[in-house]
């Protein structure tokens, strides 16, 4: 096994700092050393975006990141998106449209979601469904994400 | 009632209103803790250790060297399961640990526990099986002539027909009427399935802490706690009471929770150690870690009039149950029950077989059974509007079934069942236009991976109907539990077993309380068997019209007991239950009573596909269905469950398939197994048709399973029409759509 390495990066806007176990990725330090467990980890190849993350504010599987890469960069995870106890406005759109239902894909959904809108506050249906095309959900078939970003491309 | 009357204003929340999710807020979040988040001090990590062989005699287990590495606490074999070593959802016939034969690829084999998942994984690297191969048996026709793999036949003295074949499962034979009866026309077929897998995205995953006194708490992602109990328990040779199965975060299900994955395993790794212990599946040990859909075989022969009756119809379904029984026998039945879709027909001969082999175990999947047979029913259908020259959708209203037929079975259909309402709804929706060409590619089959400029684009139009049943059947003492506890303050705590899923029965059971009890301020606790009587499973859409029966009989028999005591709190269980059914008769497959089956329901859906004929791609450009749902509980969870299993049907047309050789799954990850993207997606236009169900409470019906019982139908069909192939086999494969 490697050596274990301390880093710190910036995760959800506040100092943090870990020990690396070997070359885990940035999901399981998230989930496992800093009790972040909101990215969800559900192949864990880069084939689901369940784990999909900001690192400096570019949209990321974090399965597919080394948690050394982090060292010294700005991780935003589902759990920073609140903000003073109110939800983030995607957030607030997938609940009011129905876009939830096991909530699995939620997370990295939701953090997508945040990205697209950011990139592009009106995106057409086409653009959306491309954008959301490495984030699987198998409950909603995607027509109430759809909703919940046009909802809250419609509320900004 | 007078003009001026007001509607009466329903406060939040209650039934028939369109609402959002009562745990969508902590899903957003990230603060929903779903059995993979699960952890504890002093937790440590169990694995298991997975048969390489799909059939092989084991000769010897040695977990010393194991033993001996970093970080290790112990590694168990079948010797060290306590009680039982044999388990089943409805029949013990699976070994918790392997014993003196392994009967799939993936079978568990021995166990580790460590304080680190590497040095698991490294551990079970350590472990030493000496196995010798077998021949395997992997072709689910030949296995009836092949070397029993369960010479004690299991499923067999359970009052099913007594077929001394090796490797059946179940046999069972509907004769109605006279099969042998002529028709001016006959269409025959012969359909092909693949094996579909459930594919939630939370793996599976539990967390068991020993409570100390000798007993366990399990908590994990399921569906159906007190089941998984009864199996539990006496595998590790401890009353029922002793263990206690939670809930978690269920990251979806779609079936493949109903037979045990981890529950016994992580259970006896924490009483090995008197510490808690969690288990998680990754992807790849997913796909082996619960049961799939079954891959069928079906031959059938349609006889009709020249005018379009059908006159009697033969179906001979064979189903591919894999190394275990699971639920095969009841997905047979159902097969078999819901075979000929919802028709009109008075002569059937229907046969359906379901086999052991060494592939993967199947189950339960959403459709259970009539998603196999409704694929070849409609295309047959369609086969015969073709060779009549009748109106695909005429032909399905002519031979429609409604209340007052009958069942193959003989059941005579006394529920809701508005059949021609719902091909009506679902024809009368109109297609969208063909777009023009050139357009942007993302529009085109494929997608960017298209290369062309549509030039090889065909469109067509398909339709199809497709009908399941509701509730167990067949005799089966089906209930759900449900306690009200009413507080002196006027609110309220709701107690279930009622596992929740994704589905969102949680919104239903709260949407009952606050209707029954008047008031808002109505919470549900904690999913346990500790403090609730069973629920029943999260299957066979039957918990929204069983859940919501115990919640509003418990409430009613709260308020009644609060009325007579004139006050203070109250806690009262109630335990729903529907109508009585009885089994069919073993030999000639109809009712003993009056229903096999509880209720039905119906749904059409009509489809626009183009298919580039050049290339073997394919675009669902649109969906249009109609669903008979009794009563919409909740039209904006209603249409979700609609949306999604109609989403799961596409997989399975267009690109969902294991794929085995010698019995070993090729393609055990989301890189390989497809399951449909935001990009796959139509739009889906949905009409509800709501005739209330007389025996359920508020006339609810289930509404999971039957958008993708008739969805794989409805765009084979479409494919079909655009290509003029006959498309036998599900999912569909480029080659045979190439022109
Ligand atoms: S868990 Fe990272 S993409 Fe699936
Ligand atoms: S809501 Fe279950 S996977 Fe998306």
């Amino acid at each position: 096994m490697l050596a274990h390495v301390r880093i710190d990066l910036t995760v959800n806007g506040e100092r943090r700092e870990g020990v690396l176990r070997g070359g885990e990725s940035l999901l399981t330090f998230l989930r496992d050393t800093l009790e972040l467990p909101g990215s969800k980890n559900a192949c864990e190849q880069g084939e689901c975006g369940s784990c999909s993350v900001l690192l400096d504010g570019t949209l990321v599987c974090s399965c597919l990141v080394l948690a050394a890469q982090a060292e010294g960069h700005d991780v935003v995870t589902v759990e920073g998106l609140a903000r003073d106890g109110a939800l983030h406005p995607v957030q607030q759109a997938f609940v009011d449209a129905g876009a939830v239902q096991c909530g699995f894909c939620t997370p990295g959904l939701v953090v997508a979601v945040v990205d697209l809108l950011e990139r592009m506050p009106h995106p057409s249906d086409d653009q959306i469904r491309e954008a959301l095309s490495g984030n699987l959900c198998r409950c909603t078939g995607y027509a109430k994400i759809f909703d919940a970003v046009r909802l809250a491309a419609g509320r900004a | 009632m007078s003009a001026t009357t007001e509607r009466p204003r329903l406060a939040v929340g209650r039934i028939g209103e369109r609402l959002p999710r009562e745990d969508a807020v902590p899903k957003v979040t990230g603060e929903f803790s779903y059995a993979s988040d699960l952890s504890t001090p002093g937790m440590l990590w169990g694995d298991t250790l997975r048969s390489p062989h799909a059939h092989a005699r084991v000769v010897s287990i040695d977990v010393t060297a194991a033993l001996g590495l970093p970080g290790i606490h112990g590694a168990l074999t079948h010797e060290d399961v306590p009680g039982k070593k044999l388990y089943g959802l409805e029949f013990a016939d699976q070994p918790v640990l392997a014993i003196d034969r392994v009967r799939y690829v993936g079978e568990p084999v021995a166990l580790v526990v460590a304080e680190h998942p590497e040095q698991a994984r490294r551990a079970l690297e350590a472990i030493v099986v000496e196995y010798e191969p077998l021949e395997p048996v992997v072709d689910m026709e030949r296995a009836l002539e092949q070397e029993p793999l369960h010479p004690d036949r299991p499923t067999m003295g359970h009052g099913y027909r007594d077929d001394r074949r090796p490797n059946v499962v179940r046999h069972l034979v509907i004769r109605h009427g006279d099969p042998d009866i002529a028709g001016d026309v006959v269409v025959t077929g012969t359909y092909e399935l693949g094996i579909q897998d459930q594919a939630f995205l939370g793996p599976e995953s539990g967390l068991a802490i020993p409570d100390g006194e000798g007993g366990v708490d399990i908590h994990v992602a399921t569906q159906w706690l007190h089941v998984d109990r009864d199996q539990v328990a006496p595998c590790l040779d401890l009353r029922p009471e002793q263990v206690r199965l939670h809930l978690s975060g269920v990251g979806g299900s779609f079936g493949g929770r109903e037979d045990l994955s981890m529950q016994i395993h992580s259970a006896l790794l924490a009483l090995h150690t008197g510490r808690p212990v969690k288990m998680v599946y990754d992807r790849a040990e997913s796909f082996t870690g619960h049961v799939h859909r079954h891959p069928a075989r079906i031959r059938c022969e349609h006889r009709a009039t020249r005018d379009g009756r059908l006159t009697s119809v033969r179906m001979q379904i064979l189903l591919d149950g894999g190394a275990y029984a699971s639920s095969s026998t009841a997905v047979a039945s159902n097969a078999a029950s819901f075979g000929l879709g919802p028709y009109r027909v008075d002569n059937a001969l229907i046969e359906t077989t379901a086999v052991y082999t060494n592939n993967p175990p199947c189950g339960a999947m959403r459709g259970f059974g009539a998603v196999q047979t409704c694929f070849a029913a409609e295309a047959q259908m369609d086969q015969l509007a073709a060779e009549l020259g009748l109106d695909p959708v005429e032909l399905r209203l002519l031979n429609a079934l409604e209340p007052g037929d009958s069942l193959p079975t003989g059941q005579v259909i006394e529920g809701s069942l508005p059949t021609r309402e719902v091909i009506r709804r679902a024809a009368a929706l109109p297609v969208p236009d063909q777009e023009t060409l050139p357009r942007d590619p993302l529009r085109l089959p494929g997608g960017t991976g298209n290369t062309t400029t549509g030039e090889g684009i065909r469109r067509g139009v398909g339709f199809a109907l497709g009908f399941k049943n509701i509730c167990y059947s067949e005799g089966f003492d089906d209930f759900c539990a449900a306690r009200v506890v009413l507080h002196a303050d006027g609110s309220a705590v709701v107690h279930s077993a009622a596992a929740e899923v994704g589905q969102g029965v949680v919104g239903v059971m709260l949407q009952v309380a606050r209707t029954e009890l008047g008031t808002d301020e109505v919470t549900l606790a904690p999913h346990t068997t500790a403090t609730v009587g069973s629920a029943g499973s999260t299957s066979a859409s039957r918990m929204t019209w069983m859940a919501a029966g115990a919640v509003r009989d418990a409430c009613r028999a709260a308020l009644e007991e609060r009325e007579r005591r004139g006050g203070g709190e109250v806690d009262v269980e109630r335990v729903h239950r529907h109508p009585r059914t009885t089994p069919l008769d073993p030999e000639t497959g109809q009712i003993t009573g009056e229903r096999a089956h509880v209720a039905l329901a119906v749904a059409a859906m009509r489809v626009v596909v183009e298919v580039d004929v050049e290339l073997g791609l394919t675009r669902v450009v649109w969906v249009g269905t109609a669903q008979d749902v009794g009563k919409a509980v909740n039209p904006l969870a209603l249409e979700g469950q609609i949306e999604g299993g109609t989403a799961q049907g596409l997989g399975l047309a267009l690109m969902e398939e294991i794929v085995t050789r010698n019995g070993a799954i090729q393609n055990a990850s989301f890189t390989d197994y497809l399951i449909p993207t935001a990009l796959d997606m139509p739009p889906v236009e949905i009409e509800l048709v709501e005739v209330p169900e007389p025996d359920a409470p508020y006339g609810v019906k289930g509404v999971g399973e039957p958008p993708t019982v008739v969805s794989t139908a409805a765009i084979v069909s479409a494919m079909r029409a655009a290509t003029g192939r006959p498309l036998t086999r599900a999912p569909v494969r480029p080659d045979d759509i190439c022109l």
